[in-house]
């Protein structure tokens, strides 16, 4: 049982930092089909400090660099996104799409190239950092928790502040739901938009190398993020675009998710003879069913994906 | 002269190819960089090598031909599934659902293929309706429930992804994690060539999948350009209400377009699988690239079907182009990450045609009023 609250709430934690990224672009009026590129490019970003990082560090240094290096390196890759999408009107979904297959590619040739730089006969593309991840993790009266779970809950606590709380969020949902009138009052919508794309690479790479050290101690590049990043868009569609309800929708997406996983230490749950696969496919499908139930009232952001031009007013 | 020009530069389809081919070039150029990053002396003789493919071989015409032949093999899939997208595309809906449905193509006809020893015409035929039933239900889900294909499309791919690898079990090889060998199990089931093969050295994943790939191109074309479907479709796409308006039958219409773009997308699959140059995996975790890579292909290819064929080729081209790279120093993914740099320009295609207009008509009206001025003088 301990395995699985870990495991769930640390998948949670993950999906809700992606999710919440996504939420501040959609929130800007921005689509981020992105996200599990930039996942990727934040974990590439965090693995490579790791590498140089020596595991004696004390914790709270090598977890703050970390979480430093990952979010840059997000925040670098989802400008691909901003200028594409707010300064030259390109379809945000191609562009999503074209970030995702570049991620992968571009991670695997950058750590192949290390690797065979520092030994010729090393042809991977994986990154180890087995000591290095230690410090992410700490024990309470024998259960293991991750200090990345803790963060994401203080990043909750803010997100929802920022966005409910304060001007900027007023801005900058404004700037999703009708642009128009948000210019007409002196709000610049494409600083907005970058704001939001920006604050979504960020977290969308704090998620990346939270997911790669979750349980396993290297990673291999070639298999990208497996669809993590898309199964946040889910969580944050599920989550109606709210993140006190993204939250709830990222704890059972990540049951579901770790059920996946652990499942096989749980004799009442192998004795029903579910196969595995139905555990992974099942997010997927709720959040279809949820979909199609809810979608009526969907709070979608109103202008998300619509490129904002001025001229247009 | 001058105006002749002129008027080849305001053509859209030129235009389309002028756009495609400055992705290409800054695409290969930027390939070159990172060649050049990771070991100077060998980035030219690299980029060569991805260039060049089956050009490789030199002298050697047979082994030429030979794999000029597998890029052929390997485009008339990647022409299906750009058809996919950009037949949704100009119908208004971007379905990156078409992966999935390329998955449910290939699970389902290498499963009544392997299983019950059908016919290859028999599994074309099964691998479209698979298709089309995977494309439906984002139109379904569009047209009834509002909501978004792509999203639901996303759901769909990674749903399918596991149905695929759980249906592929039951016909998988017990000594590999591959489903059977399709000339093995059923000859009958694997796609003929017609002496098509002798052409490309007897290369024997050579089928009728390459010009079949060509004459459905054609066939997408007519029926965009050509037929009332075509144009009610494009209609709804332009404007719904409008559509309504004027009779159409917008729900029937979206579920019909996303059905056929997912028919096409299977048969994507069915060109690959039955041909025999791949295995299903079942221990895959990530829906396969080749529906993604429709979206390259199609955006690449202006969204024309005709376009299609030939960014197809190029990408597959440069794909296994890669192989070709010196292992010790490249790896393959450098082709990947060409081809999704390109894509990514793709994007900037739109903003780059109406810079070039703009420029144009700025040109024209400067022209016009040099001339009045001449006539006021006069």
């Amino acid at each position: 049982m301990a395995i699985l609250i870990s495991y769930t709430l640390i998948f949670a934690a993950i999906l809700l930092l992606v999710a919440l990224g996504g939420c501040f672009s959609e929130h800007s009026g921005v689509i981020n089909i992105g996200l599990e590129g930039i996942m990727v490019i934040g974990a590439l970003g965090g693995a490579l400090i790791m590498q140089v990082l020596s595991p004696e560090l004390p914790a709270i240094f090598m977890i703050l660099i970390v979480m430093v290096i990952s979010m840059l390196s997000g925040m670098i890759y989802s400008l691909l996104l901003a200028v594409a999408a707010i300064n030259f009107s390109a379809d945000q979904t191609l562009v999503g799409t074209a970030m995702n297959m570049l991620a992968t590619a571009g991670a695997t040739v950058i750590v192949r190239a290390i690797n065979s730089a520092a030994d010729a006969s090393n042809v991977s593309s994986a990154l180890r950092y087995g000591k290095q991840k230690d410090a992410f993790g700490f024990d309470i009266a024998g259960f293991s928790f991750n200090w990345f779970v803790v963060i994401t809950v203080i990043i909750l606590i803010a997100a929802n502040i920022v966005l409910y709380k304060t001007k900027f969020g007023l801005r900058l949902r404004a700037c999703g739901e009708h642009p128009q009138a948000a210019d007409s009052v002196g709000i610049n919508v494409y600083l907005m938009r970058y704001a939001g794309v920006l604050i979504s690479g960020a977290l969308g790479g704090l998620g990346g190398i939270v997911y790669i050290t979750t349980g396993v101690s290297e990673w291999k590049f070639e298999y990208g993020v497996a669809g993590f990043g898309f199964l946040a868009l889910a969580v944050m569609i599920f989550g109606q675009w709210k993140p006190t309800r993204i939250a709830l929708a990222a704890l059972l997406f990540g049951l579901f998710r770790s059920l996946s996983n652990v499942y096989v230490a749980f004799d009442s749950l192998v004795s029903l003879g579910i196969p595995s696969y139905v555990y992974n496919m099942m997010p997927y499908i709720v959040s279809l069913v949820v979909l199609a139930l809810t979608s009526g009232k969907s709070r979608a952001p109103k202008a998300e994906g619509i490129p904002y031009d001025k001229s247009m007013r | 002269m001058n105006k002749k020009n002129k008027n080849l530069l305001k053509n859209p389809g030129f235009q389309s190819f002028l756009a495609a081919l400055v992705c290409i070039i800054i695409g290969i150029f930027i390939g070159y960089l990172v060649l050049l990053a990771i070991s100077p002396k060998d980035a030219f003789g690299g980029i060569t090598a991805i260039m060049k493919n089956f050009l490789n071989y030199g002298g050697k015409k047979q082994a030429v031909m030979k794999y000029f032949g597998s890029t052929l093999v390997k485009t008339a899939p990647l022409v299906m599934c750009s058809l996919s997208i950009l037949f949704a595309y100009k119908v208004g809906f971007f379905n990156i659902g078409a992966a999935g449905q390329y998955v449910a193509g290939a699970a389902v006809s290498l499963f009544f293929a392997l299983n019950f020893n059908f016919h290859w015409s028999v599994c074309l035929v099964i691998a479209i309706l698979a298709g089309a039933f995977w494309g439906a239900i984002p139109g379904i889900l569009k047209a009834y429930r509002n909501v978004n294909e792509v999203i639901s499309g996303i759901m769909l791919n990674w749903i399918g992804l596991y149905l695929a690898n759980s249906l592929i079990t039951i016909v998988k090889d017990p000594k590999t994690p591959f489903s059977y060998k399709l000339e093995e199990k059923n000859p009958l089931g694997k796609l003929p060539s017609f002496g098509l093969e002798k052409l490309f050295s007897n290369n024997r994943y050579v089928t009728i999948a390459i010009p079949l790939a060509v004459i459905v191109a054609i066939l997408i074309w007519v029926i965009l350009e050509k037929t009332k479907l075509g144009y009610e479709l494009k209609a709804t796409g332009a404007n719904k209400n409008a559509a309504i308006y004027c009779g159409m039958n917008e729900k029937k219409n979206t579920v019909l377009t996303l059905a056929i773009s997912g028919g096409l997308a299977g048969l994507g699959a069915a060109f690959n699988y039955l041909s025999g140059v791949e295995q299903w995996a079942t221990t895959q975790t990530s829906v396969p690239g080749m529906g993604f890579n429709g979206i390259a292909s199609a955006f690449l290819g202006g969204l024309s079907p005709i376009g299609a064929i030939f960014s197809s080729f190029f990408i597959q081209h440069i794909t296994l182009g890669g192989g070709y790279l010196d292992k010790r120093v490249y790896c393959a993914q450098v082709s990947d990450l060409m081809s999704s740099i390109i894509i990514y320009l793709c994007g900037f295609a739109l903003f780059f045609k109406i810079i070039l207009n703009r420029a144009l008509d700025k040109k024209e009206e400067k022209k016009a009023m040099a001339e009045n001025e001449k006539g006021g003088k006069n």
